[in-house]
């Protein structure tokens, strides 16, 4: 808690950013991102890009697995369906501001029936049933040439605003990133509505939340159903970004990067998801510049590359869970709250 | 009808393999209530370990292949000791990443070492063909059947008769209470663990004398999961019963639909069962209090 900061009344202390610095520091924060653009490099914007469709996914995920407990190993393939759904609608010339939702709503259908086991299993049960569908979903992404463009992939159809074509990194940047803060102050209302408390409750003993009158299949399904809307509009953004895709991209390590990025930023928080994605994304460019850098003196590293970067992803994973299981967003809230209570300790 | 007989044959066959592996799953299942997603991994790496002695170093295979088991061994109790153990009372979903994350670790030094091509390391077993009145069956392929099918009952008269293998047995059941009876949890555990992983290292060590080596093997042990959710997770039989129907039906589809079948048939029978059947033919049903 901050000090020198009272609430007067319930409205003010339910607010999101409920003190004048918090918000000051976030309209700052908005300020800088949205007007990154005018003043990034190329690398920097591309960089920027990534982060935020990540950080979309990883807020999806962390609906599901963080707040409602519910593990899914399938959101690499949720992604994947929003990806070719919107490269399917494009082609039949629907714009972008309506393929996107619906990409997400496919998804989000997929994930009910992804889901519905859930009804019967739960934990580790449910994280195989979520694994065995990832894998009929990638079947289906390699065999159903129509659509999929099978294992050489198809082509997006660049997004258009009335003729404004979304062209470029500098242009994607805004669709990214709108999209992506919307969502994530959803995902943070989501979780203080009687919804998100059933997230929760379930999680926590879905049993006593069950006597407590939660319904348990409404709850979990639109837990998985809420989840997978992310993926697919992270998956259609993705696909606006790159321009063409191939099934190689959504295979088990992506779901698996996922589930690293919201267990290294904090299961069941906002800020969580958004430390988890910036921070999973930037490790392997950290490791790369490392090896541009370092290539003088140990010439066999560019190699190395990609499995050392699997090695310290593991790493990453163990690390956090062993020794800060609530992530990134806990070190973030220690830090905050030594800056609030200065010079007081905690 | 030979082809029937024939695709039939190497599909029980093949599943005698895939229940070694799905043996090193449940063992850790049944033992710490750990889905271990690291078996695939844990697996290739002992048969690379038996690659270098055989044929970097120059050892007899036997030599090599026990020096893949003592290896593999030490790597199973300090994994359990260096990451389990501190895990243990966490959700699920941290323990599952904990394993996901070694996976990650030891499939990334594989490759880092061994790179990704497929090497091919000395067969431990004859190759002479076997021919059954029309069926023609590959040497090896029954050579690591009889491995597995006696290694499988060594373990399970290991388990029945032995007072070790009814410790653990004691231990999978009710911790608390075979803590009580004076059985040493923390021993029992890492006996899981060292199990676990040398059954893991006879399936790789097999599979890769046979159809040669690279870091892809790992994934061969995703597709047990379709048998060990069939069997039940906690079922060592039924993880038996399981991953030989599962071969026989991996086969047969892939015999008359096509290879490609093989990617996917397997995940929608597990789909299929957790919907009908979710403890599957053998799992224990648990009943939940508050």
């Amino acid at each position: 808690m901050r000090t020198g900061v009272f609430h007067e009344n319930f409205a003010s202390e339910e607010r999101l950013w409920d003190s004048p610095t918090s918000r000051v520091w976030m309209a700052a924060f908005v300020l800088s991102l949205f007007t990154l653009p005018l003043w990034g490099s190329d690398y920097v914007l591309a960089m920027a890009c990534i982060v935020g469709i990540h950080v979309i996914a990883a807020l999806g995920l962390n609906l599901t697995t963080g707040n409602a407990g519910l593990i899914s190993l399938s959101h690499g393939a949720f992604i994947g369906v929003g990806c070719y759904t919107v490269a399917w609608l494009g082609k039949q010339g629907v714009p972008f501001y309506i393929a996107l939702p619906v990409a997400g709503f496919v998804a989000a259908f997929l994930g009910v029936i992804v889901g519905l086991p859930s009804l019967r299993v739960k934990g580790l049960y449910l994280a195989i049933a979520t694994l065995a569908a990832h894998f009929i979903l990638s079947f289906v992404f390699r065999e159903w040439d129509a659509v999929t463009g099978g294992v050489s992939g198809t082509s997006i159809p660049r997004a258009n605003l009335f003729g404004f074509e979304l062209i470029g990194d500098r242009r994607n940047f805004y669709l990214i990133f709108i999209c992506a803060f919307a969502m994530a102050v959803a995902a943070r209302n989501l979780a203080r509505t009687r919804i998100g408390r059933a997230f929760v409750a379930v999680r926590d003993r879905d049993i006593s939340a069950e006597i407590l009158g939660v319904h348990l299949l409404r709850t979990k399904l639109t837990a998985f159903a809420i989840g997978a809307f992310y993926a697919g509009v992270a998956g259609g953004l993705l696909g606006y970004f790159y321009g063409s895709i191939t099934p190689d991209y959504f295979v088990l390590t992506l779901s698996v990067f996922y589930l690293a990025a919201v267990i290294v930023g904090g299961l069941g928080t906002v800020l969580g998801s958004v430390l988890g994605a910036v921070f999973m994304t930037f490790v392997p460019e950290g490791l790369r510049l490392l090896a541009s850098v370092s290539s003088h003196a140990f010439p066999g590293v560019a190699g190395l590359l990609l499995p050392m970067g699997q090695v310290v992803f593991g790493l990453l994973i163990i690390v956090f869970l062993i020794f800060e299981p609530h992530g990134l967003a806990a070190i973030w809230a220690r830090m905050r709250r030594t800056f609030h209570l200065w010079p007081f300790r905690t | 009808m030979s082809e029937f007989l024939e695709y039939s044959l190497l599909g029980l066959l093949s599943g005698g393999v895939m229940a070694l592996i799905a043996l090193s799953f449940v063992l850790i299942y049944k033992g710490t209530g750990v889905v271990n997603f690291a078996v695939g991994e844990v697996m290739m790496l002992g048969a690379y370990i038996y690659y270098a002695g055989a044929v970097t170093f120059g050892l007899p295979p036997w030599v090599a292949f026990a020096l893949a088991l003592g290896v593999i061994g030490v790597l199973a109790i300090a994994i359990e000791r260096a990451v389990l153990r501190p895990l243990s009372g966490q959700p699920a979903v941290a323990v599952l990443m904990a394993t996901i994350g070694m996976a990650s670790i030891v499939h990334g030094g594989v490759e880092a070492v061994w790179g990704g091509d497929t090497l091919s390391p000395p067969t431990l077993l004859p190759r002479t063909p076997l021919l059954l009145g029309e069926v023609l069956i590959p040497g090896t392929v029954l050579g690591n059947f009889a491995v597995a099918a006696v290694l499988i009952g060594g373990f399970l008269a290991f388990f029945r008769y032995s007072k070790t293998g009814i410790a653990l047995r004691a231990t999978a059941s009710d911790p608390v209470t075979a803590a009580t009876l004076g059985i040493n949890i923390n021993y029992a555990q890492r006996l899981t663990w060292l199990l676990s992983g040398l059954v893991g290292t006879f399936a790789g060590v097999l599979i890769a004398s046979s159809a040669g080596l690279s870091p892809l093997l790992a994934s061969a042990a995703l597709s047990v999961f379709a048998a060990i959710i069939l069997g039940g997770l906690d079922s060592i039989l039924g993880a038996i019963v399981a991953s030989l129907l599962i071969g026989w039906v991996e086969s047969v589809s892939a015999g008359y639909l096509g290879g490609k079948s093989r990617d996917v048939v397997p995940y929608v029978v597990v789909l299929a069962i957790l919907v009908v059947k979710p403890y599957g033919m053998f799992g224990t049903r648990t009943i939940e209090r508050l």
